[in-house]
């Protein structure tokens, strides 16, 4: 097996100093590993090696070497796609796992060291009963978060930690540094325990999707932060990205595959373009309840408009639909986003496969989109395109206004978009940037108001504006909404003076022969 | 009028009860309106019934012939035991049969079991919905005594635009009884049944023509059921065996100069072609103009000599009516037509009166592919008869709406269009006559001071002429175009969505599934440019067979090899540029763009594999499109191509222009993470060593691989290299896809490279880059022998590698399928990048092997097929929806799962 590897190599070391009383050397016992022999170990990725660079009494250093085999790796993925062919998501040989201190290595560490994991030692009890001083050195940690993380998550357990950037490209200093640091840590900790700090801290600073995390990480996660997690002050975030890993990889594994392999195609990661469900910001509990007061204006607006059958276009992560969903004046609610995930979280929140039936009539979520006119949209009420125009290129507008007031044309349009005038009100968000990552522009209220009435005037409706969120007597407030209705058009038989023949001789009685003579 | 025509429209003459008859029977305005459409049935006969009551003896003694349109809904009419079955099974093809008793058996096991009946019929329904949906005859065999039972017959027959009609089985009850008893699952049956069937049939006789149905053949007792005939009859509409060639002519509205003008500028003399062309008039010839009379006289000339026809406007409708007493009022420029009638003759008058009585709704002509009517028609109503059909035809559809001028909005149809028939219609009038999804509309509103526009078919030539003046004043401004049309407007999701397949000329049908189409309509949604600017996306390349040569995974040798075999002779190679690839839309000048693309602004497009721009800022895409244009001047291509746009398949560079994001956080951090760790590991080895303890092993492997690591970075590194604006930034053509009117795609590759260099070579700002190439022979040693040592120089000296494409380009193997467009054959060392950077050691390369490269050709071959459909419709002047289906496709069949790496 090692002779036939794609041979990686991720490196961690453990060094402890000692006297002559108490040995450093008694390292190998505590690791139940013998410092003058190198060891290999087979484990579900690779070869742990395990060796000792140095072995005195003074200081002794285990190295653990695992060598990753990639090829195996990629093709653990294979029969997943048709033909034979590795699964897009889990393959890459231009892989950084056999170098990076990952979650392979923390697989390894448990591995390898389990019976030091759990403090067991026949030999030297004593020891491993007692803190020892420790100098632990991770020379590449993939560390989503930067030094600043890795201070935060090691600190607080009573290590020192020195944290240093690895440049990404010396040839290229404009792509400044990589996402890899060089860790030391130091300090007096029981070897179990520190080995326990690498077990759940690696992966979590990793925060990567490349292995599968079976159903029984939580249990092993308890096992593992028995005695220093729940206390951790970054208790919240360990957690989460320990066990979120796991969801991540399924959705993608079930959903988003037929993106990875498009954005493959045009030489990109699927994070680029499968942004529509922002993971990171949880709009609920966002400290500044402007989701919550948008959900209200336009709950009030459609109220006002009497709107029964209602379409959320753009619907997101249907926080608006199961909003809608409380008040059974709206008779039908339809989410519609082009974004597939966005639309399985959305089922996922409104809880849609255990709802009731009567209740589940009233709601459906189907993939569309703006960019295309579409029959299944025309007929309702209303329509809310929250915060959505903002998310396309303005050349591809004109396309979604057709969809909307040309083609769908119902009763009652509410468009809510970012007022960027109020930007410089947000602490956080630096002059000149957007709120959100794909924004592809922002507008003033002037702007806005502009393309409202143009588009208004095109197609037959009104047009007025409300504001929503705190209206700043300077800047306005900080989300514009227009409220689209479509004229009153006259009744079908509206008498005028270019009346058309009352001929009762009419070709059909649905016909609209009578009034279309009049343009011919 | 053609013979065929004539023909018919003569029988139809001695069959049919006139209109102002129907009219005048005291019935609903529903029936009323479905009489008022005479001319759409092939035959109407509301009196068959009572022409039977005193001819029947004769009829069934030289047996009766029961005319029956092709496409129609027939109910038989007849009690339990009447011979419905064995008739339907003389008369029609079982196919075409439905009856209630195969339907009873289907829902409950049991032909006779009545409780099933509401069931079966729903059943029954739905199958004979479905057939005339279709457009195929049904004949429906149930009892239908009941009123009720029949209505539901009608309405259906009506959904579907089709003719009911009703053939009735009148024979003596004992006879009912008798054969009844004679069959083993009837024998309990009831007489009382039959004696209800009986009565009720009876009861129904007189009603069964105010009922709906179009045509009534009565027949009565056994004999005249056993003798009877029936012939199929085609719809007046089906016009299907003419071929033409025609002139369409728009709206005249009483232009009689005009008329006369365009007619001569066809060529017809005095109303005849030389060339025995048809034309074909599209109604409204009367109202607001000079001259009415003047041209119907004209085209009721042409249409009674047979060279012409015409379909009626909802102004001859109306003239019509005011024709025949009823109350009209005379506005829109009707008071003028009947002024100038009140000069002419009482017999003229006449003629136009029964002219006008005998004008068909619209016609299907062509073989089916051309369709002619007054206002449009949807693909749904083509060859359909019915009171909506006519009306649709007439007057077209209204959203409900009216606009600023306080006329009704017109249903944009035509954006909804999606058939394979060209419409030509007119009735609203435009300023320039423009395709839109296959349809055109001719009312140039030459009445109105526009002009007098004709199309000719199968040419597709728009020929007009100058009205003399404004002869009426419009109401609102004539439109600048058809409804619709701009504004990327008539792509509809139903295009693109769901699981499709696309119909190729070089491949067949090309499926696409449906989580593809999802994937695709995502990204094309968010991040493509406008799918006006992006008629084709470029197909997958699969990568040469893999190699057996010690060291290597892909080498040239398998490519040629592979070509020799498939029968290709000659190929070129191509160096393969170490950038993106990228497709450029390169219009002459914004006008061009307008005009072809329908953009307003851009000059073009410059975007990826999957459609994305290159540049976030359009002054960047205009300033790349510029120098391209630039080029293509100064080399001539313009002129020469005769176009004024250029689709070009080219490769951006550098690599790191577009890829930057995939390179820093794949290849740039594998770099990183293999320079941070080596350093470290292999001293602390060399220590381990030094201490004696053996991993010597470990050691040596360790030291072998740094230099992998190292190889990578290299490889990766001679992708990238800074720009600054355009600055450093590179083009490199490789292909002219295609220009105004042509695809380019099956130009041979020699022709195709001499074109680019010319461009190259005039292109003064350094952006254009050659592709070198070098041709070879795939059948001699000599010439192979060249081609591998070509690759083993640019690879070696880091070049990324090779295409090796047929040189014929579009190219069909043995068994007729099209060859492999191109495979790919990667450098060694670039292949770091694509496999790790160990990818070379023999075991690993041993285990790579093993690649599975069948479903990649397939899709390479699938792509290219839609790529190719995608220039072709391009090239014909179809609908931006039948570009954009094809491109579509392309795009979603990316999405499917193939080992990215090949």
């Amino acid at each position: 097996m090692v002779d036939a590897a794609i041979l990686g190599r991720v490196f961690l070391t453990i060094s402890t100093t000692g006297t002559p009383e108490r040995p450093a050397t008694d390292l190998g016992f505590l690791l139940h590993k013998h410092p003058d022999r190198a060891q290999a170990f087979s484990t579900s990725h690779g070869t742990a090696h395990v060796f000792y660079p140095e072995a005195g009494a003074e200081r002794c250093t285990a190295a653990l070497l695992l060598e990753v085999d990639t090829v195996a790796l990629v093709r653990r993925g294979k029969g997943r796609g048709r033909g034979g062919a590795p699964d897009a998501a889990l393959a890459q040989y231009v892989n950084d796992r056999p170098y990076a201190a990952s979650s392979l290595l923390a697989v390894a560490l448990s591995n390898v060291f389990s019976s030091a994991m759990k403090g067991q030692c026949a030999a030297r009890p004593e020891r491993a009963e007692q803190p020892l001083p420790l100098r632990i050195e991770v020379p590449a940690l993939p560390a989503r978060g930067g030094p600043e993380l890795v201070r935060r998550l090691f600190e607080p357990l009573g290590w020192t930690a020195d944290v240093q950037e690895v440049a990404l490209d010396a040839e290229f200093p404009e792509w400044g540094a990589s996402r890899y640091v060089g860790l030391v840590l130091e300090g007096e900790r029981r070897l179990a325990e520190a080995l326990r700090h690498l077990y759940v801290l690696l992966p979590v600073l990793d925060d990567a999707k490349h292995y599968w995390v079976s159903s029984d990480e939580v249990d092993k996660l308890l096992r593992a932060g028995d005695g220093w997690l729940p206390g951790h002050p970054e208790q919240k975030l360990i957690t989460s990205r320990y066990l979120s890993r796991r969801w991540s990889l399924t959705r993608r594994a079930m959903e988003r595959l037929e993106l990875v392999r498009l954005a493959e195609a045009d030489d990109s990661t699927v994070e680029e373009i499968d942004n529509a469900v922002d993971e990171r910001t949880d709009t609920e509990e966002s400290p500044v309840p402007l989701a919550v007061r948008r959900r209200e204006a336009i709950v009030a607006a459609l109220r006002e408009a009497g709107a029964g059958r209602v379409l959320d276009l753009g619907c997101g992560q249907g926080q608006l639909v199961q909003e809608l969903l409380k008040d059974r004046r709206f008779t039908e609610v339809v989410g519609v986003d082009v974004s597939m995930r966005a639309l399985t979280v959305a089922a996922r929140r409104l809880r849609l496969e255990r709802m009731g039936e009567r209740q589940s009539s009233r709601v459906r979520l189907f993939q569309g989109s703006l960019a295309y006119t579409d029959s299944r949209l025309k007929g309702y009420d209303a329509a809310v395109l929250s915060e959505v125009v903002e998310h396309l290129d303005p050349p591809r507008l004109p396309a979604l206004e057709y969809a909307v007031f040309g083609s769908a044309r119902p009763r009652t349009v509410l468009v809510t978009t970012p007022n960027v005038e109020y930007n410089v009100r947000w602490e956080s968000l630096p002059a000149g940037h957007v709120r959100h990552g794909d924004h592809r522009f922002e507008w003033t209220r002037e702007e806005f108001r502009a393309w409202a009435a143009a588009v208004a005037g095109r197609h037959g409706y009104g047009v007025r504006f409300v504001p929503v969120g705190p209206d700043d007597p300077e800047v306005g407030p900080p989300t514009q909404m227009a409220v689209f209705t479509l004229d009153a058009a006259p009744g079908p038989t509206a008498p005028g003076p270019d009346t058309p023949d009352p001929d009762p001789n009419t070709p059909h009685p649905d016909a609209p022969a009578a009034k279309e003579e009049k343009a011919a | 009028m053609t013979d065929e025509t004539g023909t018919a429209a003569r029988d139809g003459a001695a069959h049919d009860v006139p209109a102002e008859n129907a009219a005048t029977h005291d019935v609903p305005a529903e029936d009323a309106a479905a009489h008022d459409t005479s001319a759409e049935d092939a035959h109407v006969t509301p009196a068959e019934g009572a022409a039977a009551n005193g001819t029947a003896a004769q009829d069934a003694a030289a047996g009766r012939v029961l005319p029956v349109t092709d496409l129609s809904l027939v109910v038989l009419i007849g009690a339990s035991g009447s011979g419905k079955s064995t008739f339907a099974r003389r008369h029609f093809k079982p196919t075409e049969v439905i009856s209630s008793d195969f339907c009873r058996g289907l829902v409950a096991d049991d032909e006779n079991d009545q409780s099933a009946s509401g069931d079966a019929f729903d059943v029954l329904h739905y199958i004979a919905g479905k057939r005339l949906a279709a457009g195929r005859r049904t004949v429906v065999d149930a009892t239908s005594v009941q009123q009720d039972s029949r209505r539901q017959l009608i309405e259906l027959a009506r959904k579907h635009d089709v003719l009911p009609i009703a053939i009735v089985l009148d024979v003596p009850e004992e006879v009912c009884a008798r054969r009844n008893a004679a069959r083993a699952d009837r024998a309990g049956m009831p007489r009382r049944v039959i004696q209800r069937h009986t009565r009720e049939l009876r009861r129904s006789l007189r009603h069964l023509e105010r009922e709906g149905f179009r045509k009534v053949h009565v027949l009565r007792g056994v004999a005249e059921v056993e003798n009877a005939r029936t012939s199929t009859e085609k719809r007046f509409n089906d016009l299907r065996h003419l071929t033409g060639p025609f002139d369409i002519v728009g709206d005249v509205h009483g232009c009689s100069a005009e008329l006369e003008a365009l007619l001569g500028r066809l060529g017809y003399v005095d109303g005849v072609h030389p060339e025995g062309r048809t034309a074909v008039f599209v109604g409204d010839l009367v109202d607001r103009g000079p001259d009415s009379p003047g041209v119907l006289r004209r085209v009721m000339s042409m249409v009674e000599a047979g060279t012409a026809l015409c379909v009626p406007g909802n102004h001859e409708n109306k003239y019509g009516r005011h024709l025949k007493g009823r109350r009209v009022q005379l506005t829109h420029g009707l008071a003028e037509t009947v002024a100038q009638m009140e000069g002419e003759s009482e017999e003229f008058r006449q003629r136009v009166r029964t002219f006008i009585d005998g004008l068909v709704s619209h016609y299907v002509l062509d073989g089916g592919r051309l369709v002619v009517c007054h206002a449009g028609l949807p693909e749904k109503y083509h060859g359909r008869t019915s009171g909506r059909v006519r009306s649709h035809a007439l007057y077209g559809e209204t959203t409900g709406e009216t606009d600023e001028f306080g006329l009704p909005v017109r249903y944009p149809w035509a954006e909804d269009y999606r058939g394979r028939a060209a419409v030509v219609y007119g009735h609203t009038p435009v300023l320039q006559a423009t395709w839109l999804n296959n349809t055109i509309c001719l009312d140039t509103g030459a009445v109105f001071g526009g002009k007098l526009t004709a199309l000719r078919w199968p040419e597709r030539e728009l020929v007009d002429v100058p009205a003399e003046r404004v002869w009426y004043e419009p109401v609102r401004p004539l439109r600048t175009e058809a409804p619709g049309g701009h504004d990327g407007r008539p792509l509809d999701l139903a295009d693109v969505h769901g699981r499709r397949t696309v119909e190729t000329r070089h491949a067949g049908r090309v499926a696409v599934r449906e989580e593809n189409a999802a994937a695709a309509l995502e990204v094309m949604s968010r991040f493509a440019v406008d799918p006006r600017l992006m008629p084709y996306l470029p197909p997958t390349m699969a990568p040469t067979p893999t190699s057996r040569v010690e060291g290597y995974l892909e080498h040239p040798a398998e490519a040629f090899a592979q070509y020799a075999e498939d029968g290709v002779e000659r190929v070129v190679c191509e160096e393969k540029h170490m950038g993106s690839r990228a497709v450029a839309l390169v219009c002459r000048d914004a006008a061009a763009a307008r005009d072809r693309f329908g953009v307003d602004g851009p000059t073009g497009s410059l975007y990826t594999r999957t459609g994305r721009p290159f540049f976030d800022d359009a002054a960047v895409t205009e300033e790349v499109l510029g120098r391209v244009r630039d080029a293509a001047g100064a080399a001539g291509l313009w002129e020469e191509l005769a176009t004024d746009w250029l689709l070009l398949d080219a490769e951006l560079m550098p690599w790191s222009l577009k890829a930057s994001g995939l390179l820093r956080t794949q290849y740039a951090a594998v770099g990183a993470a293999a320079g941070a760790v080596l350093p470290g590991a292999l001293a602390a080895l060399d220590a381990a060593a030094a201490r004696g303890v053996d991993v010597d092993g470990l050691l040596s492997r360790q030291r072998g691989r740094a230099a992998d690591a190292a190889a990578f970075t290299d490889a990766y590194r001679r992708y990238c290299w800074p720009t600054d604006g355009l600055e450093g930034v590179r083009l490199a053509p490789f292909q002219i896809l295609a220009a105004q009117g042509r695809s380019l795609a099956a130009l041979p590759h020699d022709e195709q490279l001499a074109l680019i260099d010319r461009m190259v070579e005039h292109d003064g700002s350094g952006l254009l880059q050659t592709t070198r190439r070098l041709f070879v022979e795939t059948g001699d040693p000599e010439s192979v022998r060249a081609g591998t040592d070509w690759w083993l120089e640019m690879t070696g000296r880091g070049g990324e590698g090779m295409v090796v494409k047929p040189a014929g380009a579009v190219v069909r193997g043995p068994q007729g399928r099209l060859v492999q467009p191109g495979v790919k054959c990667r450098g060694r060392e670039y292949l770091r990048i694509v496999y790790g950077p160990e990818y070379t050691r023999p075991e690993n390369l041993e285990r790579l092997r093993h690649r599975f490269l069948n479903h990649k050709r397939s899709l390479a071959v699938r792509e290219y097929a839609l790529g190719l459909e995608a220039l072709d419709r391009l090239a014909d002047g179809e609908p931006l929806w039948r570009v954009h289906e094809a491109v579509f496709g392309v795009l979603a069949l990316e999405s499917e799962p193939v080992d990215p790496r090949l």
